[in-house]
């Protein structure tokens, strides 16, 4: 009598989903808009720190899959291809940004980093110091960071998505991470490197 | 020996990868140049934990930034259903087609298609060999630049199949028009043909070759001394 075979669970890979979405698939948009907008949305937010336009600019780069899918070769992962697009468009949308905003969020970051009437209290949950040293880093050492630890790229992807060579990438995310043991010791917070 | 002990001043090459090392994101081959640093490095290691803590507060300190209203992905198709209707491209559906074919396909099936597919070039080639062989005069030999040897009297044809058509077509194509291989293929995939055994006026060639020429696995045909 035949068996059937335990079949593996499949998923449909990005490049199908992509290759789908060429054709004018609207069900394989959906798929690949769930699979990947919050990570796009949280990338993009990182940039403009404004949730009403990370939104609308994910909407822009999912807008830009739908009419660009027939293009993709496939030489990078779906998912490096949606931030270099992601990336692009926010840098853009800060460009047009007015210059007071931009001024009130520097000045927001400045203050981030300074030391505080909580730092006491801080100094004990040495995890909430780091991760408000990591929110302190500035925008390029935080964007590497974020792609490496958060979105789990290579040096590789990375330098296609920032556009960079890729030994650069190894020395920026070295000094990035240099500059967040600094922040630490300013924090009170001594990790004996660097 | 220390692998931190003499590193420049953005590290050593070991210590830049230990962020992608945490991630694993690395090389095999990396991956076990890094393993083997820790293991031999206590100051290596010690800061490979600081890495360890950076990764992990990073994915926490991303999953505190929240997700998206549903506003944008209603404002998404919005826009998709407001493009113009995308006329139907063949070569993204055929490509797709084909990804999935093969995505869906066992490795074992895989390797038995391949095997299979090997087998039949090498049957396809023996056999246009064998039409070649079987056509050409039996004995004596030629040198790479003697004349073509025909065979006698006769009119002769060069041809090219068009690259999708396989034996069989052939096979058919020269026995239903009493066609021989004579010749070749040259390097542009031309063969030499007996297209009338006997001397033919060039008017009843002419419309001969026309005719040939509209089988639908003909390249090019043209009359030849």
């Amino acid at each position: 009598m035949h068996e059937p075979t335990a079949q593996p669970m499949q998923t449909t890979s990005d490049e199908i989903l992509i290759g789908r979405v060429a054709g004018g698939d609207r069900l394989a948009m959906q798929v690949l808009f769930a699979r990947h907008h919050v990570r796009v949305f949280r990338f993009v937010l990182r940039f403009v720190r404004n949730e009403a336009t990370a939104e609308d600019l994910i909407s822009d780069v999912f807008l830009d899959v739908w009419r660009n899918a027939g293009k993709f070769e496939g030489r990078s992962a779906v998912s490096t291809w949606l931030l270099a697009i992601a990336r692009f468009k926010a840098l853009s949308a800060l460009r047009r940004k007015p210059e007071e905003e931009l001024d009130e969020e520097t000045a927001e970051a400045i203050e981030d980093t300074s030391d505080d009437p909580g730092i006491t209290l801080e100094k004990k949950d040495k995890s909430t110091v780091l991760r408000k040293c990591l929110a302190g880093l500035s925008a390029e050492h935080r964007e590497i960071v974020d792609l490496v630890y958060y979105h789990e790229k290579s040096v590789e992807e990375v330098a296609q998505i920032v556009g960079i060579p890729e030994a650069t990438v190894k020395t920026r995310m070295f000094y990035a991470r240099k500059k967040l043991g600094e922040l630490l010791k300013g924090h009170g917070v001594e990790r004996g490197w660097p | 020996m220390n692998a931190t002990g003499k590193e420049a001043p953005d590290g050593s090459d070991i210590e830049q990868l230990l962020p992608w090392h945490a991630a694993g994101t690395l090389s095999r081959r990396d991956a076990q140049r890094v393993e083997e640093a820790l293991a031999r490095d206590s100051e290596l290691a010690r800061r490979y934990e600081l890495v360890r803590e950076e990764l992990g507060e990073t994915i926490r300190l991303n999953e505190t930034l929240g997700a998206p209203s549903s506003r944008a992905m209603e404002k998404l198709f919005a826009r998709i259903d407001a493009e113009p209707t995308r006329k139907a491209a063949m070569s993204p559906d055929l490509r797709t087609r084909i990804t999935e074919f093969f995505a869906g396909l066992s490795p074992r099936t895989l390797a038995w298609s391949a095997t299979a597919a090997v087998v039949a070039i090498l049957f396809q080639a023996g056999f246009i060999a064998n039409v070649i062989v079987k056509e050409r005069p039996a004995a004596g030999y030629q040198t790479a630049s003697a004349p073509v040897t025909t065979t006698g009297e006769g009119a002769y044809a060069l041809i090219r199949f068009k690259p999708e058509t396989n034996v069989a077509d052939i096979t058919k194509f020269l026995e239903l028009n009493k066609l021989a291989i004579v010749g070749g293929p040259s390097g542009g995939g031309l063969y030499r043909v007996r297209i009338a055994a006997a001397a033919t006026p060039k008017a009843d060639l002419d419309q001969l070759v026309k005719k040939l020429q509209e089988d639908k696995i003909v390249s090019f045909i043209a009359t030849t001394e």
